[in-house]
């Protein structure tokens, strides 16, 4: 069982590692709450014009705003998580010491991203979630049951972010430069995870496809939990159902991969 | 001032040439500039697909406010974007590097990594303000709001120019707090799509007299809307932009000088 242990000392390196730059998670804070505050006041004047609007009262739109700051570098939907790294070792070569390293890959970025994401969740995302709470009229549950079926949606959540990053960093083995396809990756989180608008707001088919996307487990997800606006089984069978098909991509992938490394240089 | 220009010059083409040795992921980098910067307007537009008008301004309205901050932010990004990796810089100690070439180091600093896809922002914004021009049917043009129109755009982009620099210079004492930079540019562009009349007066009159992001767009575009101004103020701030931009950037560059003076290497 030493393995297991291997995996926890490295969740906990990851933790260590984000909570090592204090001045920067402060300005994330600062920088979460004031994106809040822009978006809480034009999410008002939206639902001032269409009360109602996708099934949300205006406090659920605004703790909605509120949730997505706090969940938006947990779930690494603008990107910068262990993936630039990775992309980096696999550009460089340094990957071919990873692989001879008795850990797995894939797992071994899992662990040091669960680790981020716990840290995130507490050092960015708790505190603008507070002073939303106290600046805004959030509609929050009493129930600690919606508050479990709502942690139980983001750690699933996270686990959907992370596969489908490590996806993103092992197509570095093909186009070396990563900038482009984590650019795009981006794109495709901002948008499909519902952080510029709810994804229950997206109008007809285009609604329907962005709520049946990987990314609608990062935010809409959790978000729906807590505000009780979805069934938690389904919802967590959508979210693993996808974290399971993007892992098993990945596995494949990374074999695939590892066969055509090519070690440059030294 | 004329070393500075040449300097950045240098450096600006030495970073598209390395950038084409990628040439595919320059073009997916612009492509992506320019999509992730259209996303902000898509979701204006999702908005209008379930309401007519947003705090009282129809669809083109807000694009004109849009398309002029886009493209002033854009600018700005362009230029001197490059500036948030100064904190960077001052923590690892590469900072040191820059201090003994015989160049300017603001332009040095501006310069680095200088990123050629970012017109894809700009082009997002003058797409986006070409639209507004078009289906803007209610303003009555005159010569004024005619030549006021560019005016806002360089002034605009000079404003923010002015952010990123204070913004670097503040990392100088902040070091690894870049992204409270993020908060006035980003957040700032953001904020200055959308109407004054949504956000609390407060956070208005903050970004008029405290951080004048108001003469980016707002205060002149409203002039241009023939919308009354926030805060009962008179009609004439509209023409101030080039005025207040002028006492920005020379409240950077000192603010730029009072870091620089500041730093101690970190030795490493």
């Amino acid at each position: 069982m030493g393995s297991g242990r291997l995996y926890a000392a490295v969740a906990a390196g990851g933790f260590r590692r984000y909570a090592t730059y204090r001045a920067a998670t402060l300005a994330g804070v600062f920088t979460n709450t004031v994106f809040g505050i822009i978006l809480a006041y034009t999410y008002i004047a939206l639902w001032d014009e269409r009360p109602h609007l996708g099934g949300y009262d205006q406090s659920d739109a605004l703790t909605y705003v509120w949730l997505g700051q706090a969940l938006l570098t947990t779930m690494c939907v603008m990107g910068t998580g262990f993936e630039e790294e990775l992309i980096e070792r696999i550009r460089t070569g340094d990957i071919a010491i990873d692989l001879y390293r008795p850990a797995d890959l894939q797992l071994w970025w899992l662990a040091q991203d669960l680790g981020r994401a716990l840290f995130q969740l507490l050092g960015r995302g708790l505190i603008p979630f507070v002073i939303g709470a106290w600046l805004f009229d959030l509609s929050l549950p009493a129930s600690p049951l919606t508050w479990l079926t709502f942690l139980v949606a983001v750690v699933l959540g996270v686990l959907v972010s992370y596969s489908f990053r490590f996806l993103v960093a092992l197509a570095a083995f093909w186009l070396m430069d990563g900038a482009g396809i984590t650019q795009m990756a981006w794109l495709a989180g901002v948008f499909c995870s519902g952080m510029v608008l709810p994804l229950n707001v997206f109008p007809g088919v285009l609604g329907e496809v962005v709520r049946a996307l990987p990314w609608a487990a990062l935010i809409q997800a959790p978000a729906d939990m807590l505000l009780g606006a979805a069934d938690p089984l389904g919802t967590f069978a959508f979210q693993a159902g996808w974290a399971v098909a993007l892992l098993g991509a990945g596995r494949l992938l990374q074999a695939v991969a590892t066969r055509r490394v090519v070690v440059q240089g030294g | 001032m004329v070393d500075g220009v040449r300097t950045y010059r240098m450096i600006a083409a030495m970073w598209i040439r390395s950038t084409m040795a990628y040439r595919a992921s320059f073009v997916m980098t612009t492509i992506g500039n320019f999509a992730a910067t259209g996303l902000d307007f898509l979701a204006i537009v999702l908005m209008f697909s379930q309401i007519d008008r947003l705090g009282g301004y129809s669809l083109p309205e807000i694009a004109f406010l849009y398309g002029l901050s886009a493209i002033a932010f854009g600018t700005a990004d362009l230029v001197v974007g490059s500036m948030d990796r100064l904190g960077r810089r001052v923590r690892d100690g590469t900072l040191d590097t820059l201090l003994v070439r015989p160049a300017p180091v603001l332009a040095q600093v501006a310069a680095d990594r200088f990123a050629l896809r970012r017109l894809g922002r700009i082009t997002q914004g003058l797409l986006v303000l070409g639209y507004a021009l078009l289906a803007l049917d209610d303003v009555h043009w005159t010569v004024l709001k005619v030549l006021l129109v560019p005016v806002m755009v360089i002034s605009g982009g000079a404003i923010f120019c002015a952010v990123f620099v204070g913004g670097a210079a503040f990392q100088f004492v902040a070091r690894d707090a870049s992204e409270v930079q993020n908060a006035f540019t980003y957040g700032g562009a953001t904020l200055l799509q959308y109407p004054p009349g949504l956000f609390a007066q407060d956070l208005v009159r903050g970004v008029t007299f405290v951080f004048p992001l108001a003469f980016v767009n707002w205060l002149p575009a409203l002039y241009v809307l023939g919308r009354p101004y926030p805060l009962d103020l008179p009609e004439w701030v509209a023409f101030l932009p080039p005025l207040v931009a002028a006492g920005c950037c020379a409240l950077a560059g000192l603010a730029w000088r009072a870091g620089l003076r500041s730093y101690r290497s970190t030795g490493s």
